[in-house]
């Protein structure tokens, strides 16, 4: 069998992934992710906290939340059954770190935990940061009539 | 030794198997062979504190217990053949390292076992060695963390998938003795099927063992009637799949006798392995534990033992290169 027909047979044996159960799953799961996010925003805002500073805070409860149960052995299940749910907010960012960090703990604190921790993280560091420069540049050039983002 | 048809060689002296030992993980253990293997583990770590180190003293464990079975001094093994599937080997050179048995670090990926038994079988029969202990071992976390994510990254994993198998078989192989004996093997060529994804092994290696197969049986003019069994290790369903179908194709149906290693260690739904187990250990632990125990029985009298590996890194997956496959086959007899 030649390898064009091979791929097709191959294609035709593999079985997909289960696309509409995981997009429902990830769905629910990414949407309560975030309801608990403005959760924690009017729970700040109502004990009295700054309305930027109630931003800044749910980031960081939430990546404390992922780090906490990444630790714990619980998120790899919850990223397991929500996909991309659980991995698109800033929960999957923080998975992405701390998952590294205790994988490679073994090799050590500079050459294991230090340089391997943003193997997963780093593709994300290098062209989120990229593309905030160049949608930045965008920003500054054609903004003509000084309007503010924020 | 004689050579048959292109690639297919009879032994003068077939090979007896003395004693055969098999340590695996806890996933394994809850699988369906648990009852099969000799020792099983409470914990991925037994005692150490990293997977390599645990990967070692798995191999390390299996080796000592095959050896002691055989009633063998271990100072009157002449050769040991073992690989694994972390860089270099280094789970079979560190976990061997106290054994004092001259050493062959032996890569086939997941066809070790059997290219490691086809050595020692020419070293034996062609009179350069008189006992001979063969291993292979993997461990799912030291795997996961070489070719693929962190163990706790929350991430799926596609149903062609498979699941690497902790732990370690292993054999002494002896001139002489009351068998199961290898009799004839037929060792792999390189087949590339030019399949790229990382997540689909069986489909990556079917084409090696049907090429392996089909050789073995032309060469030694023989069908799928001459056994009663043919196990291949490890295609997991997808695999075994396609080369049912491919072996059909070339006028062979060995759909009553053939089963896939990767396919019996675990149970696919309960556990959750998608396509099925993988890795060094898993041929070696299933073939050390569950088929010899068999051919012991007589329940099983003429066995082809298929090994197949996918010649593939993390760094030439990266590159986009395609997976070449091996598969090397003993033929087993009591």
């Amino acid at each position: 069998m030649n390898k064009e027909d091979y791929q097709k047979v191959v294609e035709d044996k593999s079985p997909n992934s289960p696309i509409i159960k995981n997009c429902f799953n990830a769905f629910w799961v990414g949407g309560l992710i975030c309801a608990i996010g403005q959760i924690l925003f009017e729970f700040f805002k109502y004990r009295g906290l700054e309305e930027k500073l109630c931003y800044t805070s749910v980031s960081m409860s939430l990546i404390f939340l992922s780090a906490f149960l990444t630790a714990l052995n619980v998120f790899n299940r919850i990223g397991k059954f929500a996909g991309a749910g659980s991995l698109i907010p800033i929960t999957g960012f923080a998975n992405s770190i701390v998952s590294p960090a205790m994988e490679y703990k073994s090799e050590g604190y500079v050459m294991g935990v230090g340089s391997k921790m943003f193997t997963v993280a780093g593709p994300v560091l290098v062209y989120g940061i990229s593309a905030s420069i160049i949608v930045g540049l965008i920003y500054m050039l054609f903004n003509t009539q000084s309007i503010t983002l924020i | 030794m004689k050579k048959v048809g292109k690639q297919s060689y009879t032994l003068t002296n077939p090979v007896n198997i003395t004693s055969t030992a098999s340590i695996v993980g806890p996933k394994e253990k809850a699988g369906p062979l648990y009852k099969y293997f000799d020792q099983t583990l409470e914990d991925e770590f037994w005692g150490e504190n990293s997977w390599e180190k645990a990967e070692s003293k798995i191999i390390k464990e299996t080796v000592n217990m095959a050896i002691s079975k055989s009633g063998i001094a271990s100072s009157d093994i002449d050769f040991c053949f073992a690989g694994d599937l972390l860089n270099q080997c280094i789970s079979s050179s560190f976990g061997l390292r106290e054994t004092n048995i001259p050493f062959f670090g032996v890569f086939g990926a997941c066809s070790t076992f059997v290219e490691s038994s086809i050595l020692a079988s020419i070293a034996i029969d062609g009179g350069f060695a008189t006992n001979v202990v063969c291993a292979s071992s993997s461990h799912f976390c030291s795997a996961e963390k070489q070719f693929r994510f962190p163990l706790e990254l929350g991430n799926q994993r596609t149903p062609t998938s498979q699941w690497t198998v902790t732990g370690s078989g292993s054999m002494v192989l002896t001139s002489s003795g009351t068998g199961p004996f290898i009799t004839t093997f037929t060792p792999g060529k390189i087949v590339d099927m030019g399949i790229k994804d990382a997540n689909n092994m069986g489909a990556a290696m079917a084409g090696a063992a049907e090429d392996t197969i089909v050789t073995h049986f032309k060469d030694l003019g023989r069908d799928e009637t001459y056994y009663d069994a043919i196990f291949t290790g490890d295609l997991g369903y997808v695999g075994k799949d396609l080369l049912l179908d491919l072996v059909k194709g070339d006028g062979y149906n060995i759909k009553n006798i053939y089963n896939d290693c990767g396919v019996l260690i675990f149970d696919k739904d309960a556990q959750d392995t998608h396509a099925g187990g993988s890795g060094c250990g898993c041929i070696a632990s299933v073939f050390s534990g569950y088929i010899y125990k068999m051919l012991q029985e007589q329940k099983l009298k003429k066995v082809l033992l298929v090994a197949t590996g996918a010649l593939m890194n993390s760094t030439s997956m990266q590159q986009g290169e395609s997976i070449p496959g091996i598969a090397h086959a003993i033929s087993i007899e009591i």
